[in-house]
């Protein structure tokens, strides 16, 4: 038992209970389906923007080369371009692999000792493997919950989820007493990978004593949120089923400003509505948390800059005129005394 | 010197594609129509196979479990609460009451961007006449 987990998955807990008793006790469904979902996209916008343009305004320092390659040296010296950029391009191929392809990550190393009593380093590459897994398969199910803010639904997105649903799962049966049926609508792969991801992400966290010992609240608070959604969103497309085509009237209502009336809205099952909270938590949560290197990636100076200090030089940004008092006007001010009491002094007088 | 301009482009490019939901519908028309319309014969039917509510949500469910019985089982008689008996077939028993997929099934389809596979060997009895 560990109170950093224990404490994030009892606050998703009541979230999520929140919504549910808000909508089928209290029935507070304009709430949770339109009040709240504003209210957090308008935070989430500002939040943003704050916190980027905190950044914006703070000063870009000297190029700090930590470099993973030779960098542009002499004619017959190969430089390794894109590990260590000396040109705005190459630096930009670099970033874009960072952000596409978490190469960063892939460099991870593990400690351990050998049975002989000495350290080694093990390239550590499951954190690399389980992260790509776990941002790909939310971006893809970001964009396939377009359908439900689009009309006509773009060809790109009904693409996507065909590809998606390409590999079938399908099950017709019982399992443990209950007639259990998968394969209609069609299984997307992509939500299973992500919850598995996130399930594999957060074990990484509880079962290594390291991890677990610099992890905190905020490492966990996102996990169970995200599980949350998922698990939801799993729940509600295959075991519990809801009214598509009622949810898509809110959707399509939220995002032209006009809402449906409110029968639509109090005929929705109430794990849409926890699925929605979770997700509005998610977008109010985001800009003030460590989810903010989504923006924050792209302003590593670890990685966006060319190392070209020996090329070019660099003023300090935050240099200012410093007040100096050079030897030569220190003597002159002092010279008599310095005479007087016997010191050696480069001028005589 | 800071790099104020470059997050101010990112910025943008980032909002455009956030707000996308926000202003593609201000491009696109909506659908006219994406209530499904019954037809002649559904109105005298009164009902369908099972609860409106089932119906609207576990449709496909239902139809999985009548092809799992009907090719698995060669059971072709579904029978549940109201003591009706029904054919399970989609081509003749769905199609023969929602006489139009055109206006029933499709309606609703297009609308959540939902393209079953079934008519690659089902057919619809109405377009083939
Ligand atoms: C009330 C609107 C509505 C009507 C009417 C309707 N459907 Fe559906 N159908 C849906 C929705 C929504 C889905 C997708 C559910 C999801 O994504 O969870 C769906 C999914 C399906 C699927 C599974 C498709 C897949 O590959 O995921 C089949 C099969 C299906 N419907 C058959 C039919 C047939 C046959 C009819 C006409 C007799 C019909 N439906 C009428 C709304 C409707
Ligand atoms: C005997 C005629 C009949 C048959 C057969 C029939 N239906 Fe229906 N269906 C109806 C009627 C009538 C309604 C409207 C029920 C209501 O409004 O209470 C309906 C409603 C529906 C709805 C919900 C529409 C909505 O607006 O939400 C779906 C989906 C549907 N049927 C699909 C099917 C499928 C799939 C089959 C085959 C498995 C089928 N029906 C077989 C008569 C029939
Ligand atoms: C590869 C072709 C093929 C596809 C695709 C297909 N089916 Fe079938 N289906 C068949 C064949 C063949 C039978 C057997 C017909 C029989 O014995 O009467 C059948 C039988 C059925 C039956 C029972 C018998 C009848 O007359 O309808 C149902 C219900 C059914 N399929 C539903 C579906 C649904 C729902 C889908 C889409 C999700 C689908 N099928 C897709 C080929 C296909
Ligand atoms: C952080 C954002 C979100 C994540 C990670 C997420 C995740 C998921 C997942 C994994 C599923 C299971 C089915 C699938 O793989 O697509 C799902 C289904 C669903 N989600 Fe989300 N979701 C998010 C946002 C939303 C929003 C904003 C809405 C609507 C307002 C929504 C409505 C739905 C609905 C209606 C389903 C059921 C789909 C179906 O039955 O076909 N989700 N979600």
């Amino acid at each position: 038992m560990n109170g950093n987990y224990i404490f994030s998955l009892i606050t998703v807990v009541v979230l999520g209970l929140l919504a549910f008793f808000g909508t089928t006790v209290f029935g507070l469904q304009y709430l949770f389906g339109v009040i709240v979902p504003y209210a957090c996209v308008i935070w989430f916008v500002f939040g943003i923007l704050k916190r980027m343009l905190g950044w914006a305004n703070s000063p870009v320092p000297f190029r700090i080369t930590t470099t993973c390659g030779q960098q542009k040296s002499l004619p017959w010296i190969k430089q390794n371009r894109i590990d260590n950029p000396s040109t705005g391009i190459e630096t930009i191929i670099r970033m874009i692999l960072e952000i596409v392809l978490f190469r960063s990550l892939f460099r991870n190393t593990k400690s351990d000792i050998t049975a002989s009593g000495k350290v080694t380093y093990i390239w550590e590459k499951w954190l690399w493997v389980g992260a790509l897994a776990f941002h790909y398969s939310f971006l893809v199910v970001i964009v396939r919950h377009m359908r439900f803010f689009t009309d006509p639904v773009p060809y790109l997105i009904s693409m996507l989820e065909y590809f998606d649903s390409l590999f079938k799962i399908e099950f017709v049966g019982e399992v443990v007493g209950t007639s259990l049926q998968i394969g209609l609508p069609g299984f997307f792969i992509s939500g299973l990978v992500l919850l598995a991801a996130i399930l594999f992400l957060f074990s990484r966290r509880v079962l290594i004593s390291q991890v677990r010992y610099i992890s905190l609240p905020a490492d966990f608070f996102p996990l169970f949120l995200l599980m949350g959604i998922a698990g939801t969103g799993i729940f509600m497309r295959y075991f519990s089923k809801v009214d598509i085509i009622s949810i898509k009237e809110l959707t399509m209502g939220l995002a032209t400003f006009c809402i449906p009336d409110g029968a639509v809205l109090a005929g929705l099952s109430s794990v849409f509505y926890i699925h929605l909270f979770l997700v509005c938590i998610l977008l109010a949560y985001f800009p003030f948390s460590k989810l903010m290197h989504m923006g924050g990636v792209f302003l590593s100076p670890t990685r966006n800059l060319p190392n070209n200090s020996r090329a070019r030089r660099h003023i300090n940004p935050w240099n200012y005129p410093v007040k100096v008092h050079t030897y030569d006007e220190y003597e002159d001010e002092f010279r008599e005394k310095m005479i007087e009491a016997g010191l050696p002094v480069e001028k005589e007088s | 010197m800071n790099d104020k301009l470059k997050v101010i482009a990112g910025l943008i490019v980032f909002f455009a594609i956030f707000s996308y939901p926000f202003w593609n519908n201000i491009f696109n028309k909506e659908n006219p129509e994406h209530k499904p319309v019954l037809s002649a014969e559904a109105e005298k039917a009164k009902e369908c196979v099972r609860s409106k509510d089932y119906m609207t949500k576990e449709h496909m469910q239902l139809l999985d479990i009548w092809r799992d019985k009907v090719v698995r089982s060669g059971e072709r008689v579904y029978k549940y609460g109201n003591g009706k008996e029904y054919n399970m077939s989609l081509s003749n028993t769905c199609l023969g009451c929602h006489t139009s997929k055109a206006e029933f099934c499709d309606r609703c389809h297009d609308y959540a961007s939902v393209k079953p596979y079934c008519w690659d060997c089902h057919i619809d009895p109405k377009e083939n006449k």
